[in-house]
């Protein structure tokens, strides 16, 4: 194993693992001093490290000194000592006895009582996100603030305001119990999606940095998966739809870094083992009652890995999109569903729907009423599709509705 | 933004129920007519198929459903936004069970004052 590669990932993936364990052990009061003690052990490591020999075993030697450090901090301050040892119920263990547990069992454990805890709603989406990926996943607030394209400052704020609330609600990092899953879990697994979106449409251009969100989120699904309590039909049909969109990854950007869109990708370039990951894991989740958003959109995105435009392919998608918006309405949903109207009965019905959506702040309503305008009314297409250009606020999207009225000129 | 009850009430005589592979071929026309009302954001509450048996209670007894007098026994209720009747019938309109006899009752749900 090449060393100089171990290390910045080994100290994301432990950061992560003992902030749990530790989390785990004291509670979110005392999370700050768990990470500032992670944060003194990887010191200690860096220091060490770079003088001399990397130890055999670097996970050990990191659990090791964490340990200790902890034992020193614990021996130093006696109030914190006997605020824990009330806190751990039934424990009369005295400091010396303390043993972390770094077991594989419990450091899953730690994780999955963690991503309950982080992912409350107590919190707003994007504070449980900024959160998730701090404390769960172990990037910095400068990266993440990269990803959002936005601040260390403001990333910062949103952080500490996010636990902050966590403490003032006394939330417990525990195992959920049973009776709380059906309610929490659908929340724990949209933050988990919002967190692969975050990765996967990020206009951020450090592409590794994203895929390392997205990979992220994939992990943490896989802990839910892992769990036979949070393994629901629901928590598959999730990790099936992350496969699905994480295989187009590739193929999305040119070196330039624009976004290439759907139909002008090389399918060459799609990880054909994602997609039979995810075909798998969509088969294993359609078991029982329960049709979930997730399943409809991991079906939906599973119909999107065949680039052919086959009556069959958008006749599914259109009815997975009835369904979708039955559960739940959104506007992007409705103007794909009419998409794949036009797909299946022709623009002239799709432009008939199209119309009664009346979606006027949204520029790809207009978009789209432009695209089904085209070759019927192109005067009418272009209208629409400058209306979209008013509207459109990202420079990539411009682009795109920038060609669409050449390709408009051009075929006049 | 009002809100509609939509009362489907099939005609459960003989000579107009539909065959088996009538009625499965309904099931697309149908799910596309409710697909399109929840695009626009204004089902509020989806379908629901009711049986065909049911109760009817009254202050002293309850009998058996549905109610005998009327040969038409709901089918389904939705529940729609729309601004005025005019808007409720256009889409009411647009339901393919009347093809087979069947009628919608448009009941608008009066705002609390």
């Amino acid at each position: 194993m090449e060393h100089s590669d171990l290390l910045p990932n080994l100290f994301r993936s432990e950061y992560r693992n003992i902030v749990s364990v530790l989390s785990y052990s004291f509670g979110i009061k005392h999370v700050e001093i768990a990470e500032d003690i992670v944060s003194d052990t990887f010191l200690s490591a860096t220091e060490d490290w770079s003088m001399g020999d990397i130890p055999d075993n670097p996970r050990a030697w990191l659990y090791a000194v964490a340990r200790n450090k902890i034992k020193n901090y614990l021996r130093r301050h006696a109030l914190f000592e006997k605020t824990i040892s009330r806190e751990i119920t039934g424990a009369t263990e005295t400091t010396e006895e303390l043993e972390l547990d770094f077991s594989v069992k419990n450091i899953a454990d730690s994780q999955l009582a963690m991503i309950f805890a982080i992912c409350n709603p107590t919190n707003s989406s994007e504070a449980q996100i900024a959160l998730a990926l701090n404390l769960l996943c172990g990037f910095g607030v400068q990266e993440i603030a990269d990803a959002f394209l936005t601040n260390k400052e403001v990333v910062y704020k949103r952080i500490n305001r996010a636990k902050e609330k966590l403490r003032q609600d006394e939330v417990a990092i525990r195992q959920p119990l049973p009776a709380e899953i059906p309610e929490r879990l659908s929340n724990v697994l949209m933050t988990l999606y919002l967190l692969f979106s975050e990765g996967y449409y990020s206009m951020s251009q450090n592409t590794t940095l994203r895929r390392d969100f997205c990979d992220e989120a994939m992990r943490l699904n896989m802990l839910l998966i892992d769990n036979k309590l949070t393994d629901t039909p629901a928590t598959k049909a999730l990790y099936a739809l992350m496969c699905f969109h994480a295989s187009r990854f590739d193929a999305r950007q040119n070196e330039q870094g624009d976004s290439i869109l759907y139909e002008d990708q090389d399918d060459a370039r799609w990880d054909q083992s994602l997609i039979t990951k995810g075909s798998y894991f969509l088969n294993f989740a359609s078991v029982g009652e329960e049709v979930s958003r997730f399943h409809l959109e991991a079906g939906i995105a599973y119909w999107h890995t065949h680039k052919e435009d086959t009556t069959e392919k958008w006749s599914k998608i259109l009815g997975l999109y009835n369904h979708l918006l039955t559960l739940e309405y959104s506007p992007v949903a409705a103007l794909n569903r009419t998409f794949a109207l036009s797909k299946t009965r022709g623009k002239q019905i799709a432009i008939v729907e199209a119309e009664k959506l009346k979606l006027e702040d949204n520029p790809h309503y207009f978009s789209l009423l432009g695209h089904l305008y085209t070759g019927i009314d192109n005067i009418r297409a272009r209208t629409h599709f400058e209306t979209a250009l008013t509207l459109v606020s990202s420079s990539a999207n411009r682009t795109t509705i920038l060609r669409n009225i050449e390709k408009l000129a051009a075929s006049c | 933004m009002n809100e509609y009850l939509l009362i489907i009430h099939r005609d459960l005589s003989k000579e107009a129920a539909p065959s088996p592979q009538q009625m499965q071929d309904l099931i697309k026309p149908f799910q596309e007519w409710i697909g399109g009302i929840a695009a626009q954001n204004k089902l509020v509450v989806p379908p629901k198929r009711l049986d065909v048996s049911g109760r009817v209670v009254k202050q002293s007894l309850v009998t058996d459903g549905p109610y005998a007098e009327v040969k038409e026994s709901v089918g389904g209720l939705i529940v729609i936004r729309a601004k005025d009747y005019d808007e409720a019938v256009e889409i009411a309109k647009g339901c393919p069970i009347l093809n087979w006899g069947a009628s919608l009752e448009v009941r608008l749900a009066v705002p609390n004052q």
